[in-house]
C-alpha cells in the first residue's frame, strides 16, 4: 500500500521539481537576456567605441631630420638611409638563440650584442630593437632567403644621422642620440610629446640640441587597422609627414678645419667671430671627439674613453672652460679708463718696476720698470704698474661695471647650450660666491690683480672674443651665433637669424681707436711682432698668460722646469684687418706657456686663411716670445704679464 | 528499395522530431559562427566540425534505437570504468597545461572526466531507480558518495569546468529524486557559513585567484583580457550584429578561443541582440522538449535521467554564455552544439540520444 502511494506520490513530486527547474531555467535566461540588452542596447555606444579603438592605431610616421651645412653649404650634418636588422623580443622563440643563429648569416660582433643588450634594458619587450646596423646588400639578401626561420626578426630601411666631416665642428654641431627619461619630460613640458611619438633620437648637444625643434620637422600618421598582435593588417589614411628645418651655418668648415689643425691635438679652444654681426666663423675645442659614435647608442667602451680621457674631449671648452685672462684684459681695462674718464690717452706714470699698496708691493714684469709709460705704451709693453695703479685709481665697482656692460662674466646668449657665465670678480659676486663671512670680504688688493686680468677673473674664448668685437663696433653688441639663416625645405621659405644689435655700449669711437692703435702696436713691435711677422694685413692682437699654479715667494717661473699640466695657459685675443675689422679671434692653449709662444701662432694661420686664403703647411709652431716680455716676475703670490 | 524504407522507418521510429530539428538548427548557427571564426585558417576546422557532426549524429541516432533498459545496464561498468581511469590519470596522467587530465591508453588518449559527463547521471539514475521503493536518507547519503568521488579526482586535476558540470549533472539527479527541500536549504545555509572561516584558512595568492575568478576586471592583461575584450564583442554588436564575417574583434584577433570557449561572443557581435535572442529561444526550446520529456517518462531511471541531462544542457549554456557576456567568473565549459570540438559535441549527442531513446521507448516499457 505504501509502496504504491510513494508510487504514485513520486511522478507528483518529479513533476513538480520539473516545473521549478523549467522556471528557474527561464529566470536564468531572462537574466542572461537583461545582461545581453545591458551590453549590446543600453551600453552599445561605449563598446562600439571601445571595439573601434581597438581597431585602429594611429602610426606615427617620422619626418626626415633637417641638415646642417656651413656657410658655404658644406653638409656638417645628414641623415642616410641603411637597413639594420631588427629583434622584437617578444616574438622570437628563444633571444639568446636567435641572436646565435642570426649570427650565422650576418655578422654579429660582441660589441653588437652589448649594445643590443643595453638597448634591451631601456625598452619594453615588444619594440623592435636593432641587432645590427647598416647592413650590406649582401647581407640583406642573406637573410631574406633565411627569414623564415627567424620569427620577430625583420630587416628595416631607416634614416640615421651622419656627420660627414667627423670630429670637424663636433662641438658646435653636437649629436642626437637615444631619447631618454629626461628628454621625455622635456618633450612633455615643451608639449611637444605627440609630436615625438615615434621619434627614438633627440639633439643631446651643440646646434643638434638647440635647433632640435627645428631640425625636428612634423610627424605624419598613418591610420592602420591593426589586429591584437598589433601588426597592421592595413592602411586606412596617410597624413604625410613634414621634413625638418634646414640650418645653414655661420660657420666656415674650411676655416674651422684650420683652426683645429692649427691645434695639432693641444688642448685649448677658440672662438672667431665676425664682429660686424655676431657671426661665429669658427668654434674650436681642442681635443674633439666623433659624433656619429653617438648616434646608434654609443659603445661602452668608446663612452669610457671619451669620459675618461684625461684631455676631456667632450668638454667644450669654447663655451664651457673659463681661464683667468691675464694681459688681454688689458686693453679693455684701458678703455675702461678712457671712458669713466679716469685717465686720457695721453696721461703717463712713471713706472719704477713695482706698486707698493698698504704693506704689499706688486710688481712690474720688468726690473727697474718701463720708464714713463702713456696708455698707447702701456699696452704694447703690457706694463703692469700701468694697470695696477689704474684699477686702483678706478676701483672694482667701476671695473666689474664696465666689463660688464662689454659682455664679460655674462651668458653671450649663444645658440647652442651649456654655455659658462664665466667670473665678473665684485664685492657683489664675492658675497654670492663664499658662504663664510671673512671670504666674502672684498679687499682692495684684490682689486689690483683684477686690474692685470688674474685674481678671480674667469672667462671663455667666446666672451673674449665677444667683448673685443664689442669694442670694435663702437659698442654695438650682436648676439653671437652660429646658425645663419634657416631653411624650410617644403616651402622653401627662409628665415634669416636675428643679427640686429641687441644692445648699444656708450663708447666713444675715439677712445675705442687708442685701443685699436695699441693692440695693432703690439703686433707691430710688442709680443705679437714674431707670430705676425710678414703678414699681408694689419691686425691688432694682445697676449696673454693665465696661470695654472702658485709660485712660492720668491720662486722663478721656469717654463721648462714645470710638468706641462702645471704650465701656464697662453692667452690671444686679436683682430684684422686693423681698419674695419673682419675677423676677431680668441685663442686659449691649455698649459701653451706664454701666449706669444702658442696661442698667437694658431691666431696667424686663421687669419691667413681667413683674410689671404693661405692654407698652413701644418700645426700652428710653437715661437719664442720676444725678447723682455716672457720674463715673468713674481708678485708676492702671483706672476703676471707678459 | 524496400531496405532501404525499412532503415529510414528504423531511424525514424526513435528520432524525436522536435528536439532533432532545434539540434539541427543549433548545429547550423555553430557551423556558420566556426566558420567565421576560423575563416583566417581556410576551411579545414569547419571540415573537421562537420564529420564531428555527423559522427555524433551516428552515434546519437545509435544511442536513440538503444532502449533504457539496456542503457541502464551499462550504469555501473561505465561509472566503474571511469573512476578505475580517473585513478589512473591521477597516477599516470599526462600533464597538459599543467593539468594533468589525460591519460594514454597505448592506441589513443582520453580524457576520463569527459566520460563522467555522462557515466555520473546514468549511474545515480540507475542507484535511485534501483532503491525506488524504499528511498531514505542514507540513499541519499551515498549517492551523494557516489557524486563526490569522481568529482574529487577531477578537482585535482584540477579542472574546475569539469567538476562543476559533473557535480550539477549528479545534483540534477539527487534533486529529481527528491531530495528535501529543507536538506538543500540547509546544505546551502552551512556552506555560506563555512566560507569565512575557508577564506581565511586560504593563502593571498589562494585568495586572489579566486578574486580574479570572480572579477576578471581587476587583472586586465591577464585573465580580465578575454573578459574585456568579448564585452567589447558582444557590446558592439547592438541590436542587429555588425553581419556574419564582418566582427571587427573577432576577425582582427581580440577575441581569445574565439572558436571554442568564446564562440559565443563572435556570434554575439555578429548577430547582435537579435541573434541572441535567437540562439536563447532554440536552447529554451531544447531544454523545454527535454523536460517535456522527462516528465513524460514512465521509469524513475528514465524520469531521473532524461531531467538531469536537460538540465545539464542548460548548465553548459548558461555558464558559457554568462561568462562570455562577464556575469559568471571563466570556467573552461564550450556553448553547447556551436563551440568547436568533437569530444564535446559527442558527450552532449549521446545525451540528446539518451532523451530520444527514452521518448521512443516511453510506450513499449508501458505495455
Amino acid at each position: 500500500m505504501s509502496d504504491f502511494h510513494h508510487g504514485e506520490q513520486d511522478p507528483d513530486r518529479f513533476r513538480n521539481r520539473i516545473l521549478v527547474s523549467g522556471g528557474l531555467v527561464l529566470l536564468c535566461f531572462l537574466l542572461l537576456f537583461g545582461r545581453f540588452f545591458y551590453l549590446q542596447v543600453l551600453q552599445h555606444e561605449y563598446y562600439a567605441t571601445r571595439a573601434e579603438s581597438n581597431r585602429i592605431s594611429l602610426v606615427p610616421v617620422m619626418p626626415n631630420r633637417g641638415n646642417i651645412v656651413d656657410r658655404n653649404g658644406q653638409v656638417l650634418a645628414r641623415n642616410y638611409s641603411a637597413f639594420t636588422l631588427e629583434i622584437t623580443p617578444s616574438k622570437t622563440l628563444g633571444l639568446e638563440e636567435t641572436i646565435d643563429s642570426l649570427d650565422e648569416i650576418v655578422d654579429i660582433q660582441l660589441k653588437d650584442r652589448r649594445r643590443f643588450k643595453r638597448l634591451l634594458e631601456e625598452s619594453k619587450n615588444f619594440e623592435s630593437i636593432p641587432i645590427r646596423t647598416r647592413l650590406t646588400d649582401e647581407e640583406v639578401a642573406r637573410f631574406a632567403a633565411h627569414r623564415y626561420r627567424f620569427p620577430g626578426v625583420e630587416v628595416k630601411a631607416r634614416l640615421f644621422r651622419q656627420y660627414p666631416e667627423n670630429t670637424l665642428a663636433a662641438h658646435a654641431i653636437g649629436y642626437i642620440s637615444r631619447i631618454n627619461a629626461k628628454d621625455k619630460e622635456n618633450i612633455e613640458a615643451a608639449g611637444h610629446e605627440a609630436n615625438y611619438k615615434g621619434t627614438e633620437h633627440i639633439g643631446k648637444v651643440g646646434l643638434e640640441a638647440h635647433y632640435e625643434y627645428e631640425l625636428h620637422g612634423t610627424a605624419g600618421y598613418e591610420q592602420v587597422e591593426v589586429d591584437a598582435g598589433g601588426r597592421a593588417v592595413r592602411v586606412l589614411s596617410q597624413t604625410a609627414p613634414l621634413p625638418g628645418n634646414n640650418l645653414t651655418l655661420t660657420l666656415d668648415a674650411k676655416l674651422q678645419k684650420v683652426a683645429e689643425n692649427a691645434f695639432g691635438g693641444r688642448r685649448g679652444s677658440l672662438t672667431a667671430i665676425d664682429p660686424s654681426s655676431g657671426a661665429v666663423l669658427a668654434l674650436v675645442s681642442s681635443p674633439a671627439f666623433d659624433p656619429n659614435l653617438f648616434v646608434d647608442g654609443i659603445r661602452f667602451d668608446d663612452w669610457d674613453e671619451l669620459n675618461n680621457h684625461p684631455d676631456k674631449p667632450l668638454l667644450n671648452r669654447a663655451i664651457y672652460s673659463t681661464y683667468p685672462p691675464g694681459s688681454t684684459f688689458k686693453p679693455l681695462m684701458a678703455l675702461a679708463a678712457l671712458s669713466t674718464g679716469k685717465r686720457t690717452p695721453g696721461q703717463a706714470i712713471a713706472d719704477p718696476g713695482y706698486f707698493n699698496f698698504g704693506n704689499r708691493r706688486f710688481m712690474d714684469d720688468k726690473v727697474g720698470g718701463h720708464g714713463m709709460v702713456d696708455m698707447h705704451k702701456s699696452i704694447v709693453v703690457s706694463c703692469n704698474t700701468y694697470y695696477y695703479v689704474l684699477a686702483n685709481d678706478m676701483g672694482i665697482d667701476n671695473i666689474a661695471r664696465f666689463m660688464g656692460e662689454l659682455g664679460l662674466g655674462r651668458r653671450t646668449e649663444i645658440d647652442i647650450p651649456g654655455e659658462a657665465t664665466g667670473i665678473l670678480p665684485s664685492p657683489e659676486w664675492k658675497q654670492k660666491r663664499f658662504k663664510k663671512r671673512e671670504q666674502q670680504k672684498w679687499y682692495s688688493g684684490e682689486t689690483i690683480s683684477v686690474g692685470i686680468g688674474q685674481g678671480y677673473n674667469a672667462y671663455s674664448t667666446l666672451q673674449m672674443a665677444h667683448a673685443l668685437s664689442n669694442i670694435l663696433n663702437y659698442g654695438k653688441v650682436f648676439r653671437p651665433h652660429l646658425v645663419h639663416s634657416i631653411t624650410n625645405p617644403t616651402t622653401g621659405e627662409v628665415r634669416m637669424v636675428e643679427s640686429q644689435p641687441v644692445r648699444q655700449v656708450a663708447l666713444k669711437p675715439e677712445h675705442v681707436d687708442v685701443i685699436k692703435r695699441g693692440m695693432a702696436g703690439v703686433v707691430l713691435e710688442g709680443t705679437g711682432s714674431r707670430a705676425f711677422a710678414g703678414a699681408p694685413y694689419t691686425s691688432g692682437g694682445k697676449t696673454g698668460t693665465a696661470q695654472v699654479f702658485s709660485l712660492k715667494s720668491g720662486q722663478k717661473y721656469v717654463a721648462g722646469q714645470l710638468r706641462e699640466r702645471l704650465r701656464d695657459h697662453s692667452w690671444y685675443v686679436a683682430f684684422a684687418p686693423v681698419d674695419q675689422p673682419k675677423i676677431v679671434v680668441a685663442v686659449m692653449v691649455e698649459n701653451g706657456g706664454f701666449g706669444a709662444q702658442s696661442a698667437a701662432p694658431i691666431a696667424r694661420q686663421v687669419f691667413d686663411y681667413h683674410l689671404t686664403g693661405k692654407l698652413p703647411g701644418g700645426p700652428a709652431p710653437e715661437v719664442d716670445a720676444p725678447e723682455g716680455s716672457e720674463a715673468a716676475e713674481l708678485i708676492e703670490d702671483s706672476h703676471e704679464a707678459d | 528499395m524496400k531496405l532501404i524504407k525499412r532503415i529510414i522507418q528504423g531511424i525514424l521510429a526513435h528520432l524525436d522530431m522536435p528536439l532533432f530539428l532545434i539540434v539541427l538548427a543549433l548545429m547550423a548557427i555553430g557551423l556558420l559562427t566556426v566558420y567565421s571564426a576560423t575563416a583566417s585558417e581556410g576551411f579545414w576546422k569547419l571540415d573537421r566540425q562537420l564529420i564531428n557532426m555527423a559522427a555524433s549524429m551516428a552515434v546519437m541516432l545509435l544511442v536513440a534505437r538503444t532502449p533504457p533498459q539496456t542503457l541502464m545496464r551499462f550504469a555501473v561498468p561505465l561509472y566503474l570504468l571511469g573512476v578505475v581511469l580517473l585513478l589512473g590519470v591521477a597516477l599516470f596522467g599526462i600533464v597538459v597545461n599543467g593539468s594533468r587530465r589525460w591519460i594514454s591508453l597505448g592506441f589513443v588518449r582520453i580524457q576520463p572526466s569527459e566520460i563522467m559527463k555522462i557515466a555520473m547521471p546514468l549511474m545515480l539514475a540507475w542507484y535511485f531507480h534501483k532503491h525506488e521503493s524504499m528511498l531514505r536518507g542514507k540513499h541519499y547519503f551515498i549517492a551523494t558518495l557516489i557524486l563526490l568521488v569522481p568529482i574529487a579526482f577531477i578537482l585535482k586535476q584540477p579542472d574546475l569546468g569539469t567538476s562543476l558540470l559533473i557535480g550539477a549533472a549528479g545534483f540534477f539527479v539527487i534533486f529529481f529524486a527528491g531530495l528535501p527541500w529543507k536538506v538543500m536549504f540547509g546544505l546551502a545555509a552551512a556552506f555560506g557559513a563555512a566560507m569565512p572561516f575557508a577564506w581565511n584558512m586560504l593563502h593571498d595568492y589562494q585568495r586572489r585567484r579566486v578574486l580574479t575568478l570572480l572579477d576578471p576586471t581587476s587583472d586586465p592583461l591577464g585573465a580580465g583580457y578575454h573578459i574585456i575584450q568579448s564585452t567589447i564583442a558582444i557590446g558592439s554588436g547592438g541590436s542587429l550584429g555588425k553581419g556574419w564575417l564582418k566582427g571587427s574583434q573577432t576577425h582582427l584577433e581580440f577575441i581569445p578561443e574565439k572558436h571554442t570557449d568564446f564562440i559565443f561572443a563572435v556570434f554575439s557581435e555578429e548577430w547582435g541582440l537579435l541573434g541572441n535572442g535567437i540562439l536563447l529561444v532554440l536552447f529554451t526550446l531544447l531544454i523545454g522538449r527535454g523536460l517535456m520529456i522527462a516528465a513524460a517518462a514512465p521509469t524513475m531511471f528514465s524520469r531521473l535521467l532524461a531531467g538531469a541531462l536537460t538540465l545539464v544542457f542548460f548548465i553548459y549554456a548558461f555558464v558559457n554564455m554568462g561568462m562570455v557576456s562577464g556575469i559568471l567568473p571563466v570556467v573552461g565549459v564550450p556553448l553547447p552544439f556551436i563551440s568547436y570540438g568533437g569530444t564535446a559535441l559527442l558527450t552532449l549527442m549521446l545525451g540528446v540520444g539518451i532523451l530520444m531513446s527514452i521518448h521512443t521507448h516511453r510506450m513499449l516499457v508501458k505495455k
